[in-house]
């Protein structure tokens, strides 16, 4: 029977079916952090078991670290409790950690592609919803909550009803200026931010194919504001080509071999999926979001909905977004002023996010009312920022260039945007007070961040591109 | 003691977050959340994440909504929790409930405000299954269902029958089936949970590893 990609690789991973239509999931390799871990090293100390399979597991430091001074102690001390802790639990079971000081620090989500972790075909988990990432390289790859973060340490597998699938077929030339976190706003903004509950989701089509990696982990990224169980994109020759070398990428032999299973790895042609999109990439443009939620995005040049044009059952909510947000309806976005830029989180903190900054704002200088934090994604990434001299372009701009860590997506640590304050941010939600209680979030990509630095406002990343 | 009650003392000391209910039943006032798309960032913010154990999350619940200029300290007079006719362990919610973040301390936040079941039209995947694994049940009911629920006065009482897998609006009577896993269902009626189970397959895991070889 033909099958899609999500179906080839959850069936070679289902140890058992149960009734009710679970499956118990069998999961290669596990990544955890310090703030969805604890609790589940206590279960497994509490029920008197150790953990099953520690050489699966990668550990590392991103959520609540600081991202200046990380080689002094942490000051926050909830916060400094929780990495102790992972230290700790990481020593204690034999588990590989990538903490603060380490070579290897940093997102999560970074670091198990840059690595060459993340690999095609395998099933990946985290207790961290955007674990959704690793899909970009045709692996399922989904967000567990703790008591499932539990259940791996036990026993190596998660309980799971199987989702539906979608495809999302992307075809065509993308415009100037539009990048691939345009793309997953686009999409976002015609299904909304529950368009794919229940849902694995593949991209697939000739705008897609044509990406890089890391711009493909950007889509893939988000498919969990979608709501879906997890993004996926069948692997090919770039894919092979990134992973390949990397420090955990088989070698020699081993990668003929690899490579020989991953090269089979793509939906049938006479598969079905249950549901299926199509868009044309002419039709995206730079993206910014207005709301609360990553559903509510518009392009750069078009006006704030008004009311009239919302759906009944979702007026309320969009006359809550736009009050939190102090927007009014109908409004042109180009032009709002913006008190700080976010570039960074595990959607867009890649070398080639800042690369793409760097090319932008080289020889400019940051308006004087915008504060701007790039965070790299992880240390190797900012190795690479300094090596290639992208760090002076930063500083010369005016931009803080800090250490790597989750920072400011979801304010965690002390990367805080205060309360009323814009923040044109390359992360991927823009809830009420996720990054910091009070603060007004307006997602977008790297390009059109770069664009907010330098004129302190929401700005169309081409014309200002052109005229300089 | 009687069978039933025998029963139900073995399903409470198993069940360590107090049993789901008299025989599978909770009944009583709810709460009536009538926002779409809750995530999980305003259910807890994450800056209260920092705990290394499952308790006291209740107090920091949709905190950013409870209170005025996210101050923690003056209440918001208009929002729900903070009306005490409002109460009880059934929450309302609009569409999409618990969408975002994975974060386990959502379910954990609202298990230790009180919370037994949440109700709404639609579940984000991760919540409704972070919600299960802390007996929490998420019940899901038409759009059309969830707005007469929304219509009843704050004095109106519900039903959720678990074992039957019907919620009813007791003044009416106006009662609905709900979805759930058989599994699931077991294992929220009698205390089980997806480790005991799991560890129960550990040769079969062990079968399926080499298998892969």
């Amino acid at each position: 029977m033909a099958k899609t990609l999500f179906d080839k690789i959850w069936d070679a991973h289902t140890v058992k079916e149960i009734n009710g239509g679970i499956s118990v999931l069998y999961i290669d390799k596990h990544l955890i952090h310090e703030v969805t871990s604890p609790q589940a090293f206590k279960g497994i100390k509490n029920r008197g078991i150790p953990v099953f399979r520690p050489k699966q597991i990668i550990a590392t430091a991103d959520h609540n670290v600081p991202t200046v001074n990380q080689h002094l102690p942490i000051q926050d001390e909830l916060g400094k409790k929780q990495v102790d802790a992972l230290m700790e639990n990481c020593k204690n079971h034999h588990i590989e950690l990538y903490g603060l000081g380490h070579p290897y620090q940093g997102i999560v989500h970074v670091i198990g592609p840059e690595l060459g972790i993340t690999q095609p075909g395998i099933t990946i988990v985290c207790g961290d919803s955007h674990t959704s990432t690793h899909g970009a390289f045709g692996c399922i790859a989904f967000g567990i909550g703790t008591s499932e973060v539990e259940m791996v340490f036990a026993t190596q597998c998660v309980m799971q009803s199987k989702p539906k699938t979608m495809r999302i077929n992307v075809n065509g030339v993308l415009g100037d200026g539009v990048v691939s976190k345009d793309i997953v706003l686009y999409i976002l903004a015609q299904i909304t931010a529950s368009g794919a509950t229940g849902y694995a989701v593949e991209f697939a089509g000739s705008t897609i194919s044509n990406l890089t990696m890391e711009a493909r982990m950007t889509v893939c990224n988000m498919s969990i504001e979608m709501g879906a169980r997890c993004g996926l994109i069948a692997p090919d020759e770039t894919t092979f080509d990134y992973i390949k070398g990397r420090q955990f990428a088989p070698a020699n032999e081993l990668w003929d071999a690899s490579l020989a299973k991953w090269k089979i790895l793509s939906s049938d042609d006479d598969s079905t999926f249950d549901s299926e999109i199509f868009i044309n990439a002419e039709d995206i443009s730079p993206m910014i979001t207005y709301g609360t939620n990553p559903g509510m995005g518009i392009p750069i040049n078009a006006f704030i909905p008004t009311i009239a044009c919302i759906a009944d059952s979702d007026k309320a909510g969009f006359s809550k977004a736009l009050a939190y947000m102090g927007f009014e309806e109908g409004k042109k976005i180009a032009g709002q002023k913006i008190d700080y830029v976010f570039i960074g989180s595990c959607t867009n903190s890649r070398i080639e996010d800042l690369r793409m900054v760097a090319g932008y704002v080289k020889g400019k200088t940051k308006s004087a009312d915008v504060e701007v934090w790039i965070v790299p994604g992880s240390k190797q990434v900012e190795k690479q920022a300094i090596e290639e001299g992208i760090d002076k372009i930063f500083i010369e701009a005016g931009f803080q260039l800090r250490q790597p860590g989750c920072s400011a997506c979801l304010g965690m640590n002390e990367d805080k945007i205060p309360a009323g304050k814009y923040c044109i941010s390359t992360s991927n939600r823009n809830f009420e007070g996720r990054q910091g209680a009070g603060a007004r979030t307006l997602l977008a990509s790297p390009l059109t961040a770069a664009a907010a630095a330098i004129t302190g406002h929401v700005a169309f990343p081409f014309y200002l591109e052109r005229g300089a | 003691m009687s069978e039933i009650n025998k029963q139900q003392s073995i399903k409470d000391q198993n069940y360590p977050l107090g049993g789901w209910g008299s025989h599978g039943i909770v009944r009583g006032l709810f709460v009536p959340l009538n926002i779409e798309n809750v995530d999980t960032d305003q259910i807890i913010p994450a800056r209260f994440l920092k705990g290394t154990t499952k308790d006291g999350f209740g107090k920091n619940l949709f905190i950013d909504w409870r209170y005025i200029n996210n101050d923690e300290q003056q209440p918001k007079p208009d929002f729900v929790l903070n009306q005490p006719q409002y109460k009880g362990q059934i929450l309302v919610a609009g569409k999409n409930f618990g969408c975002g973040s994975s974060r386990e301390h959502a379910a954990w936040a609202l298990t230790d405000a009180g919370f037994k079941v949440v109700v709404s039209s639609f579940f984000a995947d991760i919540f409704k299954n972070n919600a299960l694994n802390n007996g929490l049940l998420p019940v899901v009911v038409s759009d059309e269902f969830l707005q007469r629920i929304f219509d009843q006065d704050y004095d109106a009482a519900l039903t959720v029958d678990l074992e039957n897998q019907t919620l009813t609006i007791d003044n009416t009577n106006e009662a609905v089936a709900f979805e759930i896993n058989s599994y699931k269902k077991t294992c929220l009626l009698n205390g089980y949970d997806d480790i005991d189970f799991l560890l129960g397959m550990k040769e079969e895991i062990e079968r399926f590893e080499m298998n892969r070889m």
